[in-house]
């Protein structure tokens, strides 16, 4: 069920090469990006669910709000729709997104 | 079960349930747990306008029927009337945040679904506007099929509209229609709710300057954290420095009545229980009421505001080092006023290892009933000098050594956490997954209800379980009566009976006094000061009422050692003395095993700890 919101454009960056491509966790901050996947087996499964909930998804489209405190710049705050979401990186990490 | 009908708040989290309800209900609430969960359960009731009563509940905030907390277990089964005990709600009020409309669709989407009576409450139209976003009511109402009635809880708008409209809603299910809609996945349901909120935005600028601002200074990645600290630091000062004329004026009252009674009644043994045990004990820690009530009403404030969220979000780094997330501040913070609610605020801490963690470190953070024990000691021994550096000798001895405790407590947590989480609350890493919700001036009547609700549970302590007990120790305190000669504590049961406790804690430096003080005040760490208080009042000469609070610190220097009095500073940094926290422990983690493990643990750091500290003191000849 998660392959369901890819649209086709996502699907052709991905078959061109997704050299564009990048981490969640690596999106400056300001930057936005569409979640292109989600390795949902590095989450725990109330967390997949809960992230899904909140509308973090593949085909989501998500900002980088902020980057965390001072020492690990952790946790990160996502912008999904008008709500902001808090994050960790590690979990970040798992979402492959392309920046738009 | 009142008979009457019932209407229920469905809707996430951070929609401005709680403050519709209490638009909704006023302040005559009724709060208990459902049975067998640890869920609060919120029922209240509003008058239709025909005059008819309603009952209305509160139901936990859900992201969806398919549950990932306990919370979201409890909505699910009420709504679904699987709860048992609990009477199917007949009208279900979906409230919808109206900046949210595209994430808080995809729940209402399945309540409405359920073809039940159904009113959606579009609240919080007031930030959404202010946001930039104009909402249409009317287009969101022919796409969900449902009325929709815009509110601003907090603000008490749109209320009589939402009665009636309660009032009005009817089921939709047609004649020969099947009763549930087939079951759309969540992708589906995510886009339907994406089309449906476009179809009601009349007008929308991406704006969000205050929230967006606030933001950039307060989740700063420098400034945020020092912002944060000073806040804090002004909280605590607020509930040392504000609350002093509150509990000197309560002090005032009570040794009013107390002499009041000796002035009026004939002396005697009931005299003597009145002002002895009942006045002394219960009124030295009602004097507390003050500090909590301050405590609390910051951190309501802090809830009310969203800045609670944006504080768990500064401190996640900070818990994460020792195996927690920003969650776990929250009920941290709480258990300053008081471990029983820090301890149920775990609840919202969805991973069940950290919430087993953070309730059993909850009770080192120093809660207020410990302020009595050490500012009675810190008085009696601490001189009140000022330290630093020479020529900058500004800093308050007396205020550093209760710094230097809370700290302690702090210190002491973080390092349970860290070896718990490395052993036996051993686990998967948890992650941090938190709903940053947009700042709002809170409602002064919503934080008086809160501010209510939570010195009722202390007065009430204080009413049962401390009184109980003040009264059984005077007893034991009074009885048999002391030949001639004989000091009345050696001769009573209690005294007896801390024969035995005292060669157990003699090697920390703890006197008989002290063995007699520890038994009481296994039900509430305070009492230790007000049996303190009641052992030497016993003790203390015929008629001698001024002796009983104000000659205490007078009356420990000259019977304990400096070593002893640090010593037993230092035990109850750790020490488990709360028999209400024990219980809200066992009721939490459903079992005694974890409270024993917390007595345990504790009791033993206790010990430890106080002993290094008295034999430390007396190695440097203290």
């Amino acid at each position: 069920m998660h392959e369901f919101s890819i649209d086709n454009e996502l699907q052709l960056a991905r078959a061109s090469g997704t050299s564009r491509l990048v981490t969640l966790e690596a999106l400056a901050r300001g930057a936005s990006a569409r979640i292109v996947s989600v390795d949902w087996d590095r989450f725990a499964p109330d967390e997949g669910a809960r992230l899904r909930a909140l509308g973090i998804d593949e085909g989501a489209c998500v900002g980088m709000a902020h980057r965390g405190v001072f020492g690990g710049r952790d946790p990160l705050a996502i912008t999904v729709g008008r709500m902001t979401v808090a994050v960790r990186r590690v979990h970040a990490a798992a979402m492959e997104v392309e920046p738009l | 079960m009142t008979g009457s009908r019932i209407a229920a708040l469905v809707g996430n989290p951070n929609a401005g349930k709680s403050a519709l309800f209490n638009a909704l209900t006023g302040a005559r609430q009724k709060i208990a747990n459902y049975p067998g969960v640890t869920v609060e359960r919120k029922a209240g009731r509003i008058v239709l306008p025909t005059g008819e009563p309603m009952d209305l509940i509160d139901l936990p905030g859900a992201y969806s029927f398919d549950p990932t907390s306990p919370d979201e277990e409890v909505t699910r089964k009420v709504v679904h009337g699987q709860f048992a005990g609990e009477a199917t709600p007949e009208v279900l009020v979906v409230v919808l945040d109206a900046a949210n409309l595209e994430q808080h669709l995809v729940f209402a989407q399945e309540v409405i679904a359920l073809g039940r009576p159904t009113v959606v409450a579009l609240n919080m139209v007031d930030l959404a506007e202010r946001d930039g976003l104009v909402l249409d009511p009317a287009a969101l109402a022919s796409s969900l099929g449902v009325p929709v009635v815009p509110t601003v809880a907090v603000r008490r708008r749109g209320i009589a509209e939402l009665i009636d409209a309660i009032a009005r809603a009817e089921a939709r299910v047609e004649p020969g229609e099947p009763h549930e809609r087939p079951h759309l996945t969540l992708p589906e349901r995510r886009l339907a709710a994406t089309n449906i909120a476009k179809a009601a935005i009349l007008s929308e600028t991406t704006e969000r300057r205050l929230h967006a601002g606030l933001d950039k200074v307060l989740l700063h990645p420098w400034i945020g954290p020092l912002i944060l600290f000073a806040f804090l630091f002004v909280v605590f000062q607020a509930v040392f420095a504000w609350a002093t004329p509150f509990a000197d004026a309560l002090e005032a009252l009570i040794a009013a009545i107390s002499d009041w009674v000796v002035a009026t009644f004939p002396g005697g043994i009931l005299r003597d229980f009145v002002t002895q045990g009942v006045l002394a004990g219960v009124g030295s820690v009602v004097v507390f009421l003050p500090q909590i009530v301050i405590l609390f009403a910051f951190i309501l404030a802090m809830e009310a505001s969203g800045y609670m969220a944006r504080a768990a979000f500064l401190m996640d780094r900070m818990m994460q080092s020792v195996g927690l997330s920003g969650r776990s501040f929250i009920p941290l913070l709480s258990s300053f006023a008081c471990a029983i609610p820090g301890i149920m605020a775990t609840r919202s801490i969805a991973d069940p290892k950290d919430r087993l963690t953070t309730i059993l470190i909850a009770p080192l953070m120093t809660c207020s009933a410990r302020l009595p024990v050490y500012a009675v000691i810190i008085a009696a021994f601490i001189p009140q000098v000022k330290v630093g550096p020479s020529g900058f000798a500004f800093i308050g001895l007396q205020g550093l050594v209760l710094f230097a405790l809370y700290v302690a407590g702090i210190v002491g947590a973080m390092a349970v956490a860290l070896v718990l989480r490395r052993s036996v609350t051993k686990g998967a890493a948890s992650g941090f997954i938190m709903e940053l919700p947009r700042y709002q001036l809170p409602h002064l009547g919503d934080l008086l209800i809160g501010l209510w609700q939570r010195a009722w549970v202390f007065l009430r302590r204080a009413g049962t379980i401390i009184f109980t007990v003040t009264v059984v120790l005077w007893i034991l305190l009074s009885f048999p009566r002391a030949e001639p000669g004989q000091s009345q504590v050696d001769a009573s049961i209690a005294g007896q009976l801390s024969k035995g406790l005292a060669v157990v804690v003699e090697p920390i430096g703890f006197n008989r006094d002290i063995a007699l003080a520890l038994i009481p005040a296994m039900a509430a760490r305070e009492v230790a000061v007000s049996s303190l208080a009641t052992t030497y009042a016993v003790d203390a000469p015929e008629d001698d009422e001024a002796a009983t609070e104000a000659g205490l610190a007078s009356q420990l220097s000259s019977r304990w050692s400096l070593p002893t009095a640090l010593a037993f500073l230092a035990w109850f940094v750790f020490a488990p003395q709360c028999l209400s926290t024990i219980a809200v422990v066992r009721r939490e983690t459903n079992g005694w095993k974890w409270p024993m493990f917390m007595l345990g643990y504790l009791f033993a750091l206790a010990y430890i700890f106080a002993g290094l500290t008295y034999w430390t003191a007396v190695a440097l000849g203290l």
